[in-house]
């Protein structure tokens, strides 16, 4: 699962360390309360929208430090059009379809622009930026459109009752969530044996034990922690299962498919690549389609979680998707970045989000923090990669 | 009679004011090494450009049979469809990527939605080692010396089949050790079938591996030479290659006096900025003198241009260090602006690229390394500006209709005389030219021939880095010739010949 | 009808800010050419000019940009509505302040772009969130009002008339005349020092025209500003600083710079010039610039407020591109910049002016903005080929 791309692994050590750091940081200042089962649920279904877009714009930046400012919009814009539609009472599976198609128009509109006509991405992307909050802001007519659709909530949500039910019917305690969570450590390691054991018999090189171990153990002991934690408050949420799904097949496209390489490479040699026959504009423009896409899902999942659809929504959701992919260790030049960065990005954006807010930190000087951690980070990864430039 | 496996005929292929190959033909047989050799700009790399599908089917002229069909290549891919793999001089690697991801980009290794990367490394590290490397194909690129990186090259060729493989300059950054590994490795590949097309500089290795030797000179085919019939000696190749009659192409210099040394480089030695531990300059030395005209010959690499810009204001290179004296003062010059202020200017070699400002009219790239000149108080004085202009437009005859005219509507040799304008400008002692008539018609390098002639005749000395051999002979007093970051030698203009310079060049590189 | 599609070519923003302005007089019904309309023009878009004449600066230098513009707007309006109207500091010496911030910011937005090599919209960004966030935070989410009056007048006054006339400031249309005037003489001039000199120069029916019809705009606005009060301070401030880099960029060694690093960085620095202390002032000048345009906003609204500025990067990067800057760098003219920001103030006017919705004027803003970038590249396809 992991690539065993030296200095990418060494960007995502700084980070891990940076992040248990952070942590116990907010243990600390918060009196623990940061760790509370309730506030590990709530940073999970609070920042799902992160984690879905951060992972599409990784895929932008990796095509060459290339993003895309419009997503706050489209998330707004395409929820807005969900909500309306649910309103008038249209069959929740053809909203739900009609967001991600409009997505998916939209990186299409934007992928033409920036990769076939050379508009640069921040250019067409601002222009969308503005273009679709105006238009989410039409389409509601300025009003909030609430969302009736427990269906819609429930399988999308991460309010106050979506989560998987619990099977085994424990007093106060999901069963579920916390047998989920050991299934999921059994297959994690098995998986892991299998492979290795497989590499083994074909010669193929492999890692020494005692580092796989301790991986294994490490990562283990992370999923059954907060597998506990959640069951203590009330399993899993439901939008946890969309953030797993979204990185899972991320994870894989970034890792085994031939376009999560072409999007490697684009960023690291775009004329490299083109002379190893690769169309490099088809390249550009399934980023930004892909982007559409993840930003569609993502609104689905704002809505949901706040069950209604409001002209303001998104408001600033660029900034977290471009902090998350460059605190994980995405280069502002292209070329380098992981889904597992994103998520160790995401997780400290959200980590340093929470623990701001339960020390009852203002809003605004949130703000100011976000801003400068994304500044430190970008600037780390530009001194520490000076050569490249 | 072996089978022919690949024919190339009549091929022509122009560029804008440039023919870069007229009516070649070349026949390659299946299982032999043929090597291409020719100077600088003869047209090798055009054709193979022409064969590989970089120059799709329908730019150029002439045919392409393989395999006995006409072939009409529209991209890389179709011609590696074939088995036909080329391996540029310049690497086409990801630095950040691993050496297993690059040699299998484009070339996937498992089911289209699932690469196998365990299939994929195990692949690369058994081409590894058949290319004779022994880091493993997990190693990010960019932590491999360039050397190495041209036998990855090589091992992602071999991951693709070929049965045809074109290998362009392939030992140029390899040492003697590694050369000599890969040309028995093609020795190796051609007992098993493998054809091979090897364009190549070292003739020493030319002569090792090929069995065919095919000369090209000027864009046209000279003559091909078979090992099993024909003695093929370095000498004799080097005559094939040179030999062109010297018609009277450049204006002779009377009368001018020789001076003073004006110029002079000592233990001047330079490293690459991105791989410190390479040295591009090791140790030169040289002079030059007022009213002289010094030129530097040498191959691609070598590193002239290099030594040209670290001595300009350390504008290219690390780590340098060494004595730079003009007009016999010692000096530092650890900017350009310093360096102009010492009366040092340096024309670029590729004058598109990073010489002159394309979308800005003449008059704004002739004033632009001496603005200040013109400006009192920071303020242009667009008249001066344009009298500027105007007085180098007259001087080097540059055809234009007026010098608000953008640069990059102007032919090349037109372009060349604008850049050189602008350098004449600072008022410069010490001109370095790099590749001054690179691309440009034989009128416009007389004319520009004559400018050299002027600049010296008014006691300046220019430095002139070529790779035509012709013209470093026609026109300077004195030559260094320059290999692998070293002088291998210095001739006077008596003394020089095309022979005697290339095969210093040759010599130079055995065993240095 | 070549002559035609190059003198279309040539023009094309000037030949569609015509269209558009009779465009939107025959919607509004003639509102358009209202006296009021030319004040709120000027009033309401003052800021445009200032800001998009320092992103004119940044893009030139190679399409580089500041997304920060409209949070330091925010910032320098809480500071300024702290030290004012909280604190009863002075004003010359509150705007001092308030200039020495936009300095600090711009030295540091500057030394990491030009110094540490991060790239532009990633620096200006992480400023576009920290300083909304700052500036909110110190005005504790509300409103600090009302600006002092000595403060507010310097930007939202007019000359007074000393003429007194009624009805109709007089010393405006004199301005305007003799504005006029001085144009004339300056194109006449500059065409007999050409011919002179023995440069080629314009027809002499070419340079008529032009008198003709920009001194029929200028006699028109100085007309309606007349009849609406006279000459607004904010026109002043817009004027001088439209001039001042006019000058700069068309005139000085340094402005010279700024092109020719948008159009070849290499061939620039190997001619010797310090291009990275160009990039470094192209933000510094940002920066100091955006403060000019916050005090405008503060005095407009006569109030800081948490949302000040917001926006504002969108509308100086439309002006720029809609007047033809390019967005790779290397050309653009300030005068183009002020067609572009006038076509764009326009078209907001106009839309509100038709009732059109708010939210649908941000939709016809962003496809404006891709519209004229896409232009813009068409026109010059040979420039960003590979």
């Amino acid at each position: 699962m992991e690539k065993t791309n030296v200095s990418v692994f060494l960007r995502k050590y700084t980070m891990i360390i940076a992040l248990v750091l952070v942590v116990i940081f907010f243990s600390i200042t918060t009196e623990g309360k940061i760790l509370f089962p309730q506030n590990i649920n709530n940073l999970i279904s609070q920042n799902a929208y992160v984690f879905v877009l951060a992972t599409g714009m990784l895929l932008c930046i990796l095509t060459g430090g290339n993003i895309d400012l419009s997503v706050g919009s489209v998330v707004c814009f395409a929820g807005a059009v969900g909500a309306m539609m649910m309103d008038k009472n249209v069959n929740v599976v053809a909203a739900v379809l009609a967001m991600l198609v409009i997505g998916i128009l939209i990186g299409m509109w934007q992928g033409f622009w920036i990769a076939y006509v050379k508009v640069p991405p921040f250019i067409a992307t601002l222009a969308g930026m503005y273009a679709f909050r105006g238009l989410s802001n039409a389409v509601l007519q300025g009003m909030t459109v609430s969302i009736k659709s427990d269906a819609f909530i429930k399988v999308f949500g991460g309010g106050a009752d979506c989560y998987v039910p619990d099977l085994f019917g424990g007093e106060g305690f999901n069963m579920t969530c916390m047998i989920a969570g050991c299934i999921a450590v059994v297959v994690l390691v098995a998986m892991q044996l299998k492979s290795r054991i497989n590499n083994k018999s074909r010669g193929y090189e492999t890692a020494p034990l005692g580092s796989t171990v301790v991986k294994l153990v490490v990562i283990s002991a992370v999923i059954l922690w907060i597998s506990y934690k959640l069951s203590s408050h009330k399993g899993i949420p439901t939008a946890l299962i969309w953030i797993l799904l979204v990185l899972l097949v991320y994870g894989y496209l970034t890792t085994k498919t031939r376009i999560g390489r072409y999007l490697y490479a684009v960023g690291g040699n775009e004329k490299a690549t083109r002379l190893s026959g690769i169309n490099t504009k088809k390249v550009y423009f399934i980023a930004y389609v892909n982007m559409g896409f993840l930003a569609a899902l993502a609104g689905i999942l704002t809505i949901a979680r706040l069950t209604s659809s409001q002209p303001t929504y998104g408001q600033g959701y660029e900034m977290d998707a471009i902090g998350a992919c460059f605190i994980g260790g995405a280069s502002a030049y292209g070329g380098v970045g992981s889904v597992a960065g994103v998520v160790i990005g995401a997780t400290l954006m959200g980590v340093i989000n929470q623990g701001m807010s339960i020390m009852g930190m203002d809003a605004n000087y949130q703000k100011v923090v976000k801003g400068l951690v994304l500044l430190i980070a970008v600037a780390f990864d530009v001194l520490s990669k000076r050569e490249k430039k | 009679m072996a089978k022919v496996l690949l024919e190339m005929k009549n091929i022509t292929k122009t560029f804008p004011g440039v023919k870069a190959l007229d009516n070649v033909n070349l026949k390659v047989e299946e299982g032999e090494i043929h090597a291409l050799v020719g100077e600088n700009g003869a047209g090798k790399s055009t054709l193979m450009n022409v064969l590989s599908g970089i120059y799709p089917y329908g730019t150029y002229e002439g045919d392409i049979v393989y395999n006995g069909e006409v072939c009409k290549f529209g991209k890389i891919k179709d011609s590696e469809e074939k088995g036909i793999v080329i391996i540029h001089q310049e690497l086409a690697l990801i630095p950040y990527m691993t050496i297993g991801e690059n040699m299998f980009l484009g070339n996937e290794r498992g089911k289209s939605a699932a690469i196998d990367w365990n299939e994929t490394y195990g692949e690369a590290d058994k081409y590894l080692k058949m290319v004779g490397l022994s880091e493993s194909s997990r190693v990010l690129v960019k932590d491999i010396g360039t050397g190495k990186q041209q036998l990855v090259e090589i091992a992602k060729a071999m991951a693709k089949h070929a049965k045809l493989l074109i290998l362009d300059e392939p030992t140029s950054s390899l040492n003697e050790k590694d050369s000599q590994a890969l040309l028995d490795l093609m020795l190796k590949f051609k007992k098993e079938g493998m054809t091979s097309i090897i364009i190549s500089h070292k003739l020493n290795e030319v002569a090792y591996v090929a069995d065919k030797i095919t000369v090209i000179r000027d864009g046209s085919t000279i003559e091909t030479m078979d090992k099993h019939t024909t003695e093929i000696s370095e000498d004799r190749i080097i005559q094939g290659m040179v030999g062109r009659e010297l018609t009277d192409r450049f204006p002779k210099r009377h009368g001018v006096k020789i001076g003073d040394v004006n110029m002079e480089v000592k233990n001047w030695t330079v490293h690459h900025p991105l791989y410190p531990e390479r040295k591009v300059c090791d140790n030169v030395s040289i002079k030059v003198r007022k009213g002289e005209v010094v030129g530097i010959s040498g191959l691609m690499g070598a590193g002239r241009t290099e030594l040209a810009m670290s001595i300009f204001g350390q504008s290219y290179g690390t780590n340098i260090s060494g004595q730079l004296y003009l007009d016999g003062k010692e000096v530092h010059l650890k900017t350009i602006k310093q360096a102009i202020k010492n009366k040092l200017a340096y024309v670029t070699e590729d004058r598109k690229g990073n010489g002159l400002v394309l979308t800005n009219p003449i008059k704004i790239n002739t004033t632009l390394a001496n603005l200040d000149s013109i400006s009192p108080r920071m303020i242009i004085d667009k008249d001066k500006e344009y009298q500027v202009a105007e007085e180098y437009r007259g001087k080097l005859k540059t055809k234009c209709p007026t010098v608000e005219q953008n640069v990059g509507n102007l032919s090349g040799g037109n372009q060349q005389k604008v850049l050189l304008a602008k350098w004449m400008f600072t008022d410069p002692d010490v001109l370095i030219l790099d590749e001054p008539t690179r691309g440009i018609d034989v009128g416009a390098k007389y004319e520009i021939y004559c400018i050299i002639n002027d600049l010296v005749a008014a006691g300046k000395s220019v430095v002139m880095i070529s790779s035509e051999l012709p013209e470093v002979l026609g026109m300077s007093d004195r030559i260094y010739v320059m290999n692998e970051g070293k002088i291998a030698g210095e001739l006077s203009a008596e003394e020089a010949s095309q022979e005697k310079i290339m095969s210093i060049i040759v010599t130079s590189g055995k065993g240095a | 009808m070549n002559k035609a599609m190059e003198i279309f070519r040539k023009h094309t923003m000037k030949i569609v800010l015509v269209l558009i302005v009779i465009f939107f007089s025959v919607m509004t019904k003639g509102q358009m050419f209202a006296a009021s309309s030319f004040q709120a023009l000027i009033a309401q878009n003052a800021y445009v000019f200032i800001l998009a004449t320092g992103m004119l600066m940044c893009m030139l230098t190679g399409g580089n940009i500041d997304l920060s513009v409209g949070s330091f707007v925010c910032f320098i309006g809480a500071i300024g509505g702290h030290m004012m109207v909280r604190g009863g500091m002075s004003v010359p010496l509150a705007m001092l302040l308030m200039v020495g911030a936009g300095v600090i910011y711009g030295v540091v937005e500057g030394f990491l772009i030009a110094y540490i090599n991060i790239p532009p919209w990633i620096a200006t960004l992480a400023g576009y969130l920290a300083f909304r966030g700052w500036g909110t935070a110190l005005l504790n989410g509300a409103t600090i009002a009302p600006m002092p009056d000595g403060f507010s007048k310097m930007f939202n006054g007019s000359i007074p008339d000393l003429f007194g006339g009624a009805g109709l400031n007089i010393t405006c249309l004199l301005v305007g005349v003799i504005a006029c005037v001085l144009f004339v003489i300056l194109q006449l001039k500059s065409r007999n020092d050409k011919v002179k000199k023995g440069y080629e120069a314009e027809s002499m029916s070419g340079v008529i025209v032009r008198c003709v019809l920009v001194s029929a705009v200028i006699l028109l606005f100085a007309f309606k500003l007349a009849q609406a009060g006279g000459i607004p301070n904010n026109l002043i401030w817009v004027a001088v600083i439209v001039l001042i880099y006019n000058f700069i960029t068309s005139k000085t060694t340094i402005g010279r710079y700024f092109y020719t690093i948008g159009g070849n960085v290499e061939a620039t620095r190997l001619s010797g010039i310090d291009t990275k202390k160009i990039f470094f002032l192209a933000y510094l000048n940002m920066a100091v610039l955006t403060v000019i345009s916050g005090w405008m906003t503060m005095a407009r609204l006569s109030a800081a407020t948490p949302t000040a500025g917001t926006n504002y990067e969108m509308d100086a990067i439309s002006a720029c591109v809609v007047g033809g800057v390019s967005a790779y760098g290397g050309s653009g003219t300030v005068f183009g910049m002020v067609v572009g920001a006038t076509l764009i103030g326009v078209i907001n006017l106009g839309m509100s002016l038709m009732g059109i919705d708010a939210n649908w004027q941000k939709v016809v803003k962003g496809v404006v903005l891709l519209a004229a970038v896409v232009f813009e590249i068409m026109n010059n396809k040979e420039k960003t080929k590979d």
